[in-house]
């Protein structure tokens, strides 16, 4: 091939970095081994982690155990989607009518009629909303509920950075609802979008939405909804009570947890024009070819994302989470309407019953919250005397992991964690966990 | 004219219909496990705590199919879809490398898969070893002081890597006054859109028409106490090295700015040049172009963000800390941009590059790179051969490093058949179209093969013949390449819709209800 190319050595091809930048030294790094010694090796690196399956998990709070049915992990594997990146529709349309599936049955749970291109994870996408709303509106702040995920409002802060701000309203301190009388104190003619959480970060549902989407409306601000999407089996989709813009994660449909690595933001708006021109990531539209019988595929307004338009564009896109956008494809058509419905049922009568079982235990509030749940809740251990960090180390003694801390995140709930019960969690797992909750608090 | 079946190949065809269309009433494909009597008895009706308004009332309309049905359609979309597996892929920009079967395998552990992000450290050891490991050896790669694996791709990196920039001159009371981000417009399209997301205003430097890079002079007058930074890419995805670098980097850093190279295609450089030894303060790879994870369709991807000792201190938490017994996560960084994503980004991909930088070993890089950089020249000097083909800077770069990027121009004007029309026509041949260049196109009719190592010179050669076939039909026969696809899974579409709103339909549901106002 040397001789083909025309040169002596290999080096001549490299002609073009200078030699005085060149590393001069060999690199410090390990030898190379067979694949027999590498598996030998990290298999047992990764025999240090203790993973859900073997301890019993209560935890959620962004990232939530659900049971992934082998289709899933079988259409995910497939090496072809695996392998597969940035062909056209001819070499590629299969990912691109897997997309446009995505993209329709997210609008289904949500009722959207616009639904674009997966993204990394729930933050991203709500920093992308608030951009939106922004470009929309042409206004800079961003009014959302205290009870919002601080992780979330960090990410969106950091998308909104040098371009709008984001205000926190109040919420009701026994319920948690949001305070209409502080919303109305604070939204002005300044303001972009009222977005909210639903399920809110801390596990209750946000019932207010009619009414927060009319004050919204009324001044001229969008109202833009964060969802959890299998609560929306039986809870009422942020379509039909006036969202403007709704995302969400989706690693629910068919993800893994993945040490965090499952995350799978959407992103939906109403099929308007001026919604659609502020999409930051691709979107794709069915159409159709030359031949009778078949279905294309073809990017909206391509030269509107960064891609083209550069550091013209609306927000930075690029390589996004679509395996994972296929995996909740597989997922949702696995389970339609009715077992989707069924599947948040279960999961409201397993968190239910664990509510139940905890609150016997006595000295535990729980929820803190006054207000209808889904799969998370609050406990707080205040009356008992011991703080959450205690309380979840004498758990793990018994393998339990207890609910995530959030006495930092709101120090005004006292000594309080969120706890996430799903599917997974059998009647026995739950009875465990309120034995030793038991003992931890006493 | 040319038989159009020749090629020898066609690809699946099943003209499947939308999942919706298979959708048949009460069909399931998955059995929920449903909650025990016990349970159910002691806790009624919970539903009945869901408050009125805010019940479901229409329910979603999802298809309803069995478990076959949904195996067998989406088996069918992945057989109508193009991977590295399947054959030649040379898409450029992306190093469409091979991803070794065992790391797949290895992430599908449950010691994997069922970790949740936020289980006590104790529980976690494993994963947190894996990334402080794979941290270190990216900075004994490229020459930083340390590493964040949190962003979940290119443009996530360098968003992170404009938000670092901003939070230095904050915290140097500048930001007021540089607000400018210089890039040259043959760096990555994220290298202008992340900074100008994160805030900034972009200037953009052209490439001198014949070095193929801009003038040191150009950059001197781009400069100045407004510049915050520099952020590009180099090697370009021209495959020329921008080897007035060194030089930028000095004059930026004098004016008091930061510089950030993108090192996302950093095939040609492992082991020969490390950016941090040059003076960049910031860098990113992509994991799944140089380090071989898979590319799924799109992603999930990782891009590992670089930084320097100055700049360290301002990475995403958390970072991964090592007392000599145990790792634990770091959030006690008080100059932190805070998070750029959830958690700690995609850990499989990590757990796939570390395990692929066992395999290669320092010298398995190093050869890597070589065998890349000699696949490129080997294909270049073929394609050079083919009529209507040209290299723009070809007498300043007559050899590449990772990629090149060729000119369709002279065919164009000979022959009225352009990229576009050329990309239809190669998937005739069963080889994934080719990259042609992020915009804008500053070499006209561009198109951009990206050979990797594991590319075998068979392919090389199958790949410099179908580029010559067209090239011959194109001149004997130009109809069969502008009416191509002919051997695809589908003809060639209509792209109306893409600009029509009332046409385009990105949802099913509205495809039907723009439908039905149609028959109105």
């Amino acid at each position: 091939m040397l001789k083909e190319i025309g040169v002596q050595s290999v080096e001549e091809l490299f002609v073009d970095i200078p030699q005085r930048i060149r590393l001069k030294k060999k690199l410090q790094l390990p030898s190379a081994k067979s694949e027999y010694h590498i598996r030998k090796e990290v298999e047992a690196i990764l025999s240090r982690n203790k993973a859900c399956g073997e301890l019993i998990s209560f935890l959620g709070a962004g990232c939530w155990p659900h049971y992934v049915p082998a289709v899933c992990d079988e259409i995910n594997s497939r090496s072809e989607f695996l392998t597969a990146y940035a062909g056209d529709v001819y070499s590629d349309l299969g990912r691109y009518q897997a997309f446009f599936e995505f993209q329709s049955m997210i609008g289904d749970l949500v009722a959207m009629d616009v639904v674009s291109f997966p993204w990394y994870g729930w933050g991203n996408v709500s920093g992308d909303s608030a951009r939106m709303a922004v470009m929309i509106t042409d206004r800079h702040e961003i009014l959302t509920p205290h009870t919002v995920s601080p992780d979330r409002l960090s990410i969106m802060r950091g998308h909104c950075e040098g371009l709008a701000d984001i205000k926190l309203i109040k919420n009701d301190p026994v319920t948690g609802q949001v305070s209409l009388e502080d919303l109305k104190s604070k939204i002005s003619s300044k303001t972009a979008a009222v977005h909210i959480e639903n399920p809110t970060y801390l596990g209750f549902i946000e019932s207010q939405c009619k009414e927060i989407s009319e004050i919204a409306h009324d001044h001229g601000a969008l109202f833009t909804v964060g969802v959890e999407p299998l609560s929306l089996g039986v809870f009422a989709a942020p379509g039909e009570y006036g969202a403007d813009i709704v995302c969400g994660e989706g690693q629910p449909l068919g993800m893994h947890m993945n040490f965090g690595g499952g995350l799978l933001g959407f992103l939906a708006c109403k099929d308007d024009e001026r919604f659609v021109s502020a999409m930051p990531h691709r979107l794709i539209t069915i159409t159709t070819t030359e031949r009778k019988g078949e279905w294309g595929f073809t990017y909206v307004l391509p030269e509107r994302t960064m891609f083209a338009a550069r550091d013209k564009a609306k927000s930075f896109t690029g390589t996004a989470t679509a395996l994972w956008a296929i995996t909740a494809a597989v997922y949702l058509s696995l389970l339609g309407p009715n077992g989707l419905r069924e599947l948040a049922e279960v999961i409201m009568q397993k968190s239910h019953y664990a509510i139940k079982q905890m609150s016997e235990i006595g000295g535990i509030k729980i929820p803190v919250f006054n207000s209808c749940h889904f799969e998370e809740f609050t406990a707080n251990f205040d009356a008992t005397g011991k703080t959450v960090s205690q309380v979840n180390r004498v758990l793990l003694n018994s393998g339990v992991i207890g609910g995530k801390d959030v006495t930092e995140e709101f120090p005004e709930l006292g000594n309080t964690a969120l706890y996430c019960v799903t599917e997974m969690h059998a009647k026995a797992d739950i009875d465990k966990l309120a034995a030793a909750l038991e003992e931890a608090i006493r | 004219m040319r038989d159009t079946e020749s090629t020898g190949y066609h690809a699946v065809s099943w003209k499947e219909p939308i999942v919706h269309q298979l959708s048949r009433k009460r069909r399931r494909g998955h059995q929920v496990p449903l909650a025990e009597n016990e349970l159910r008895a002691a806790i009624g009706d919970v539903t009945s705590s869901i408050p009125e308004k805010m019940r479901r009332k229409h329910p979603p309309e999802l298809p309803e199919l069995s478990e076959p049905d949904v195996v067998r359609h989406y088996i069918r979309l992945s057989q109508e879809t193009y991977g590295v597996d399947s054959g030649i892929h040379m898409h450029g920009t992306c190093t469409m490398k091979y991803s070794p079967k065992l790391n797949e395998y290895i992430t599908r552990s449950p010691k994997v898969a069922d970790l949740h992000p936020l289980q006590a450290v104790e529980t976690v050891q494993g994963a947190l070893q894996i990334m402080y490991e794979f941290q270190k050896w990216l900075c004994e790669l490229s020459g930083m002081a340390e590493f964040s694996l949190q962003p979940r791709g290119g443009a996530h990196a360098v968003f992170g890597n404009a938000r670092i920039i901003r939070a230095y001159h904050k915290l140097n009371g500048e930001i007021e006054q540089r607000k400018e981000i210089v890039t040259t417009v043959l760096s990555h399209p994220c290298n202008g859109g992340s900074p100008a997301t994160a805030g900034f205003e972009v200037v953009t430097l052209y490439p001198n028409e014949e070095t193929g890079y801009p003038d040191i002079e150009a950059l001197k007058a781009a400069v100045s106490s407004r510049t915050a930074g520099l952020m590009m890419t180099d090697p370009y995805d021209t495959g020329i090295f921008d080897s007035n670098l060194e030089e930028y980097i000095k004059i930026v850093h004098e004016a008091g700015g930061l510089v950030a190279i993108d090192q996302a295609n950093a095939n040609s450089l492992l082991g020969r040049l490390r950016i941090g030894d040059v003076g960049s303060d910031l860098c990113h790879f992509n994991l799944h172009k140089s380090f071989s994870t898979p590319h799924g369709s799109t992603g999930p991807g990782t891009a590992a963000i670089g930084a320097s000792e100055k700049l360290s201190k301002f990475l995403p938490i958390p970072t991964v800390k090592f007392d000599g017994n145990s790792y634990s996560l770091d959030y006690n960084r008080p100059h932190s941009i805070g998070k750029l994503g959830e958690f700690y980004g995609v850990f499989p991909n990590v757990l796939r590059a570390y395990a692929w930088m066992m395999a290669m070993g320092a010298e398995g890089l190093e050869e890597a790179s070589e065998v890349a950089v000699i696949n490129n020249n080997y294909l270049l000097r073929k394609l050079l051969k083919v009529r209507g083909v040209s290299l723009p800077w070809y007498e300043s770069h007559p050899f590449r490093l990772q990629e090149a990027r060729f000119s369709l121009q002279k065919l164009h004007e000979e022959t009225g058949i352009g990229v576009a029309d050329v990309n239809r026509r190669i998937v005739d041949y069963g080889i994934q179209d080719m990259e042609t260049s992020h915009e804008p196109w500053i070499i006209p009719e561009p198109f951009t093969p990206e050979p990797p190592e594991t590319t075998p010179k068979e392919d090389l050669d199958r790949f410099a013949e179908v580029i010559d076939a067209i090239s011959h039909e194109a001149y004997a026969s130009p109809e069969v390449v502008r009416t191509a696809p002919h051997n695809a899974a589908i003809s060639k579409i209509d792209r109306a819709p893409s600009r029509d709103p009332q046409k385009w339909a990105m949802t099913w549901r509205a495809y039907l209800r723009k439908a039905r106002s149609d028959k109105c």
